[in-house]
């Protein structure tokens, strides 16, 4: 597959402020792409760079091998969902979906088949008269979709498409949001920094810190696989030990960690003999044992803290590591946890990954 | 809980009373007047139907009026429009620029264009200087010359409200409007002008409303020749002793006005231009 949109070191400053620093990504066409990260992390000012709303500083922005970087965002004419939906409140949904449509100068006709495919893709035909305000938070982001994708745009951009809905609805406009996605088969790009959102909607995830993009790739392989501490923070939650190798075996490592010896599998390149190394643990790769069941590594814990998920129990243990975070599912948990009980905890030798220490600030 | 309220009311006591004394029993009292004198009954108010100088008079007000209130929302609606797209810093320095007008004197301002407009005055001997007309032009002392100064005087009231109503209008949707394909043109007449009508509208009434009771300047740059209704009501009661005939226009000015409020009351949001949250 080619890569329908291309940005070649793009990067924007506001005076000695750099917001965002020399982007270099390709958005296969077709694909679902994420830019994930915290506030303040560039991520939005790509995506106004790529819509044409913001000048970029230097740097270059490639649709389909064609230079875009000069035209103005009515020229590039890509499909947005801006945050809040920016839809026109003295306009009705129809009126509203057909803006793209009427400002192209298209006949009525041609029009009124759009309008009417398009809502009918995001399931608001009986909906054609009303006004936004008559509509549910749900329905605008529908009418918004449908706008944006009504006059066929080559790339869809979401500005945070969800983060003014509740918790439920965010998760039932999620799946609605892939299925379309499906549907249209168009390149999507999305903005958000929400994580959960960020791995169950997209083919690929470009993760942000501090306006420079630090990992990209399928959601499961930058879960399973962070290359960093940020991103292993950022995407789910984490424990990492800091030690020091002192053992090389074949496709392992001894890891001293305070005191014990841990042993991590390592498939990349692997550090020397006396390195320093961190690991990320993810909370549910760590299991309770029993008396009699073994693990590659096993520490002694007692409970600090727990509470009750409905689906697991989640877990804050004492152990010669320090405090380990362990969410455990609760069909299998084979206690009632309880603060000071004691506890066995292991975990196999490919559960954690070696991180950089980029320090998660 | 009642008792408390019961004394926030009695705060109020005071200024209702001195608005009832000295505003509320006037405009009755005017009222009166109106069907009282000089023989009961609706003598006064028939004058409307028959009388050529009151129905002059009307037609004149309302003309120079609609005209003042066009030409203030053309010119106030240009500046709000430039106001509210300027940066932040030139937008108060544009404000200060339409504000400042107001702390100046009515009267000080006719008179100011009454030296730039007369015969001998700035304009027409720069226009004579330079060879363009011949014989001074009628720049005064006519209808011309009252919406001149009318108009100027407006044209802040006129900003005010429709700059609000600009302010209220999210950037996002014109950053939007452009994103889907639409020109600067197109932005312009399809999303922000009708977004900012009930701004047009209520500083529409506003504009006109203030117009109509419009006194000083009319007097000042009218010279007595163009009649607008407060300066002929000023001329019945002061001048000709005719009462009646007075407070029956200032009834039916204060009558227009009321209308005029309820029926817009419908369409805009009264508060807001009357400065309300």
């Amino acid at each position: 597959m080619s890569a329908a949109l291309e940005l070649r070191g793009l990067a924007k400053r506001y005076g000695s402020f750099v917001a965002v620093e020399g982007a270099d990504l390709a958005v296969e066409r077709g694909s679902f792409l994420t830019l994930l990260g915290p506030s303040g992390s560039g991520k939005t000012t790509i995506l106004m760079m790529i819509a044409g709303f913001t000048e970029p500083s230097a740097g270059q922005l490639l649709l389909d091998g064609q230079d875009i970087t000069a035209l103005p965002p009515e020229k590039r004419a890509f499909g947005m969902v801006f945050q809040g939906y920016a839809l026109f409140p003295h306009m009705s949904v129809a009126e509203n979906i057909a803006f793209p449509l009427r400002v192209r100068g298209q006949g009525r006709a041609e029009r009124d088949e759009k309008l009417r495919a398009a809502l009918d893709l995001v399931q608001l035909t009986g909906f054609a008269d009303r006004l936004p305000k008559q509509l549910s938070g749900g329905q605008q982001q529908r009418v918004a979709l449908a706008r944006a994708l009504v006059f066929d745009p080559a790339l869809l951009l979401l500005d945070e498409p969800l983060s003014a809905l509740d918790k439920k609805l965010r998760a039932e406009l999620q799946e609605e949001l892939r299925a379309l996605h499906r549907r249209v088969g168009r390149t999507f790009i999305n903005v958000t920094h929400d994580q959960e959102e960020a791995l169950s909607l997209s083919d690929e995830v470009a993760i942000l810190n501090h306006g420079r993009i630090i990992q990209k790739g399928a959601p499961a392989a930058l879960y399973e696989r962070p290359r960093s501490r940020f991103v292993a923070d950022f995407l789910g939650k984490s424990n990492f030990f800091q030690g020091v190798v002192r053992e090389l075996g074949g496709g392992w490592l001894g890891v001293q960690v305070a005191g014990l010896r841990l042993r991590q599998v390592v498939d990349g390149p692997r550090p020397g003999l006396g390195a320093a190394v961190l690991l990320s643990l993810r909370p549910e790769k760590i299991a309770a044992l029993g008396a009699e069941e073994s693990a590659d590594n096993i520490v002694e814990g007692v409970i600090s803290a727990w509470s009750y998920l409905g689906a697991g129990f989640s877990l804050a243990v004492e152990t010669a590591l320090g405090v380990l975070r362990v969410h455990l599912p609760a069909w299998r948990a084979p206690f009632v946890p309880e603060i000071g009980a004691a506890l066995r905890l292991g975990w196999a030798a490919d559960a954690p990954t070696l991180v950089d220490d980029d320090d998660a600030a | 809980m009642m008792r408390r309220e019961a004394g926030w009311y009695a705060l109020l006591l005071p200024a209702f009373l001195l608005l009832s004394v000295f505003y509320v029993t006037p405009i009755l009292q005017v009222l009166a007047i109106s069907f009282l004198e000089p023989s009961p009954g609706f003598s006064n108010y028939e004058r409307i139907g028959t009388n050529l100088s009151v129905q002059r008079v009307i037609i004149t007000t309302l003309r120079i009026c609609s005209i003042t209130t066009v030409l203030a929302l053309l010119l106030g609606y240009a500046l709000s429009y430039t106001i509210t797209l300027a940066s932040e810093r030139a937008r108060r320095w544009w404000l200060l620029c339409v504000l400042v007008p107001l702390w100046i004197s009515v009267l000080v301002r006719a008179f100011a264009w009454v030296t730039l407009l007369r015969r001998q005055g700035l304009i027409n001997q720069t226009l004579q200087g330079a060879g363009v007309i011949s014989e001074p032009l009628e720049l005064v002392w006519n209808e011309f010359g009252i919406i001149v100064g009318m108009v100027h005087y407006m044209v802040p009231y006129a900003v005010l409200p429709m700059l609000a109503s600009m302010r209220e209008i999210e950037p996002r949707l014109l950053a939007a409007a452009r994103g889907m394909g639409a020109s600067r043109g197109q932005v312009f007449a399809r999303v922000f002008l009708p977004l900012s009508m009930p701004g047009v509208v209520a500083a529409g009434v506003l504009v006109f409303i203030f117009s109509l009771g419009f006194y000083i300047t009319p007097a000042i740059l009218g010279g007595g020749k163009t009649l607008m209704v407060a300066e002929w009501i000023s001329l019945q009661i002061l001048d000709l002793i005719r009462w009646g005939l007075g407070t029956m226009m200032a009834t039916l000015l204060v009558v227009t006005i009321l209308v005029t409020l309820a029926v817009f009351s419908r369409v805009v949001n009264m508060r807001r231009l009357f400065g309300g949250a």
